[in-house]
């Protein structure tokens, strides 16, 4: 984690730009008011650059790079109006899209490396954000209820964070964290996966619903909404008596 | 070797409704990651070792000519010869030459996947010599007529009952129940078949330069059988099977193992250096080192996914593997399984034949945390896909046309504002209970599970939240 400490970032961290994500933006917009919601409690400016869209995961994980390499572009000049400042989101997906890959969608010597390089460094997920660089992990939030974390693969294995979102949770006021076996496989939703093979996508999720329910929570939290739309649909479709949420709504609670 | 479309997904629907294959992978899986797990907890320089056992497969696959050329030298120095094949054919090709000049009968192999490759049974018995597994798990799947479906495992897909039938059946021994007493009629009748071989037929996990010696892994010590007993010992590897020094080789023998089964060191390792020698009573009269391309070059060739050949085929990255676990081995349609199956697979046949495995993924990255030479399986995985959209390969007319709509919606405001406005207003008749449950376009989501419903965008919620307090206070 040297990008917090050193390099002009540091000096504004008290100011957020958020990346909402398209799939919150238009399914899940709670999310995203959630997130300013805690994030204005800790003391954070928030702002929201108008025009942004989507990062060009989809595109680039089925492999048509060149529609992912415009709609990147697109993605970097929206952010690139700011020069610095913490660009927060709440997905760890979509936060690997934008740190991890697009050095690998640009390469050294294209017009964007040096946009890409420089807002993959400002780029963080939200509970990375405000445990890592706020320092928080307490953000004064009340929630009852028996919660399960589910850790999303991007967030665990390409961003590296383990911890930081139990930490928040175990934070709660009122919240009885159950540990969940196994919560940190995948639940099977993949992206466009999810729809190429959808037979193996629910096949795959029934071991996470079956550690959901034998984790005893009537809550399950996330930091990525893809796998709780994953998760949640199937839950949905059987009417089991499960509440999922990402981790935002949780810590906005109070 | 045979040239058909592999076809994943039709497989993958099958083996999933085969209640007998889910329980036993699961069961399989579960105990391997397990025992992977603790292995890891007891051992902390696991971590350590496979930075390292990484970084000597990069300068070994770097500099892979200079390595094989010394191989070859030090083999041959100890009395040892060296073919170099550069296909299924040429290896093939070799093997049945080598056993004509000797009068075979019978080969005794032991398990490799270099020869599961090539298909060898298949060739050997063509020329009317008998051939016979002595693996366990090989010498199962060699008589039910099937390929394997684990690198380590190869009879995992099997049943207890169906393998106690299967014997019965083929063998003519008795139907045993306890596995024990199975195990035991099996090793009676492989002693004769060991006793009576001319050639054995071995893979090499690692062939060591410096010394000229290849190293065999394995559990049940029918390895050190085929390679002792015959008077010709034929071993097959791909050409990044060698590693520069001994020293090397402790930092795999100490990796290899505990990924594969948990266990700190296999029950038996052999180190083969040359046939026997002058006064000595063990061993074959000749030896023999077939060194194999087969479309390892072409990978090599290629720096984006040159790391697949790091790849030491501990089968760890199955076990970890959400698809493997539900899809088993056979879906994969070829001889290798799981994430590096669905890497290296393409890169060996063809693209155009293996067209969906490099989709068959969620990219969940599993299998790069457990890979003993630490793979970058997710990204190969996407680079494959690349070169497959932008190669031609994947030709789904309405995927490219979703993708380049996607594109200018996304790349235009305006648009987009516009788009997911009419569609929030249309989506209103497929509402039930603020959830969509079935949707035209979306069936192959709403089949298993509920959409949620479009709102009003935070984008155009914003502004109502620019005044400096959070939506509850």
């Amino acid at each position: 984690m040297e990008i917090i400490r050193k390099g002009p970032y540091i000096m504004e961290s008290k100011k957020a730009y958020l990346f909402v994500t398209c799939l919150v933006d238009n399914f899940f917009p709670q999310v995203a008011e959630s997130a300013v919601c805690v994030l204005r409690r800790l003391g954070i400016e928030v702002e929201f650059v108008e025009g942004q869209t989507c990062c060009g995961q989809p595109a680039f994980n089925s492999g048509f790079w060149q529609d992912a390499r415009t709609v990147a572009k697109r993605f970097l000049s929206v952010f690139d109006r700011e020069k610095d400042g913490f660009i927060v989101c709440p997905s760890g997906s979509c936060a690997s899209m934008v740190r991890i890959f697009y050095r690998e969608l640009f390469e050294e010597g294209d017009k964007e490396y040096g946009s890409a390089v420089n807002i993959s460094k400002r780029v963080y997920e939200f509970s990375e954000y405000i445990v890592n660089v706020l320092k928080e992990t307490d953000v004064g939030a009340f929630y009852k209820g028996r919660v399960a974390y589910h850790g999303s693969c991007h967030l665990i294995r390409e961003l590296g964070i383990r911890e930081e979102p139990i930490r928040l949770i175990r934070s709660v006021r009122g919240i009885d964290f159950v540990e969940m076996k196994n919560y940190d496989v995948c639940c099977g939703f993949g992206g466009t996966f999810s729809v190429k093979f959808p037979e193996l996508s629910a096949a795959i999720v029934e071991d996470k619903i079956q550690s959901i329910v034998e984790s005893g929570a009537d809550t399950l939290v996330s930091t990525d909404m893809g796998c709780l739309m994953h998760i949640g649909g199937i839950i949905s479709r059987r009417n089991l008596p499960i509440r999922v949420m990402h981790i935002a709504e949780l810590l906005a609670s109070r | 070797m045979e040239i058909r479309k592999l076809n994943f997904k039709k497989n993958s629907v099958r083996a999933l409704g085969d209640k007998t294959l889910q329980q036993a992978l699961h069961y399989t899986t579960e105990r391997f990651t397990s025992a992977r797990e603790r292995a890891k907890r007891e051992f902390g320089e696991l971590d350590n070792l496979r930075e390292k056992a990484r970084e000597i497969k990069r300068r070994t696959i770097e500099n892979l000519d200079d390595y094989l050329e010394i191989l070859e030298e030090n083999v041959c120095k100890a009395g040892g010869k060296v073919y170099w094949a550069e296909d299924a054919k040429g290896a093939v090709d070799t093997v049945l030459d080598i056993a004509r000049k000797n009068r075979v009968k019978l080969v005794v192999k032991s398990k490799s996947m270099a020869t599961e490759e090539i298909e060898l049974n298949r060739a050997i018995e063509g020329e009317g010599i008998d051939v016979v597994e002595t693996d366990l798990g090989e010498y199962i799947i060699q008589l039910a007529n099937e390929r394997p479906s684990h690198i380590i495992a190869p009879a995992i897909h099997k049943t207890k009952d169906e393998i106690a039938r299967l014997f019965s059946e083929k063998l003519k021994i008795p139907y045993y129940k306890e596995p024990e007493l199975l195990v035991g009629a099996i090793r009676e009748r492989l002693r004769a078949t060991f006793l009576r071989a001319d050639m054995g037929v071995t893979g090499v996990n690692f062939a060591v330069a410096e010394t000229g010696t290849i190293i065999i892994v394995e559990n049940e010590g029918n390895a050190r059988f085929v390679t002792t007993v015959p008077r010709v010992h034929v071993a097959i590897m791909g050409i990044e099977k060698v590693i520069p020094s001994f020293k090397d080789a402790a930092v795999f023998l100490s990796i290899l193992a505990r990924s594969a089964t948990g266990q700190k060191m296999s029950s038996y390792v052999s180190f083969i250096t040359g046939p026997r020698r002058n006064g000595e009573i063990d061993g074959p009269e000749q030896f023999h080192l077939i060194i194999m391309d087969n479309g390892r070059t072409r990978v090599l060739g290629s720096e984006e996914t040159r790391e697949t050949l790091y790849c030491i085929r501990c089968g760890a990255c199955l076990n970890a593997c959400p698809v493997y676990r539900k899809a088993g081995g056979h879906s994969y349609g070829w001889v290798y399984s799981g994430p590096i199956g669905a890497i290296l697979t393409p890169q060996l046949i063809g693209m155009d034949r293996a067209l969906e495995l490099p989709f068959a993924s969620t990219l969940c990255g599993a299998c790069r945390e457990v890979c003993p030479v630490k793979i970058n399986i997710p990204k190969i995985l996407i680079g494959l896909r690349r070169r497959a959209v932008e190669n031609g390969f994947h030709k789904n007319v309405k995927e490219h046309l979703a993708m380049r709509i996607w594109r200018f919606v996304v790349s235009h405001t305006g648009v987009y504002d516009i788009l997911t406005s009419l569609l929030y207003v249309l989506q209103h008749p497929f509402k039930s209970d603020g959830k969509l449950r079935s949707l035209p376009l979306f069936s192959q989501w709403t089949r298993y599970r509920d959409l949620p419903v479009l709102k009003i965008p935070f984008r155009k919620r914003w502004k109502r939240l620019t005044v400096n307090r959070g939506p509850r206070g």
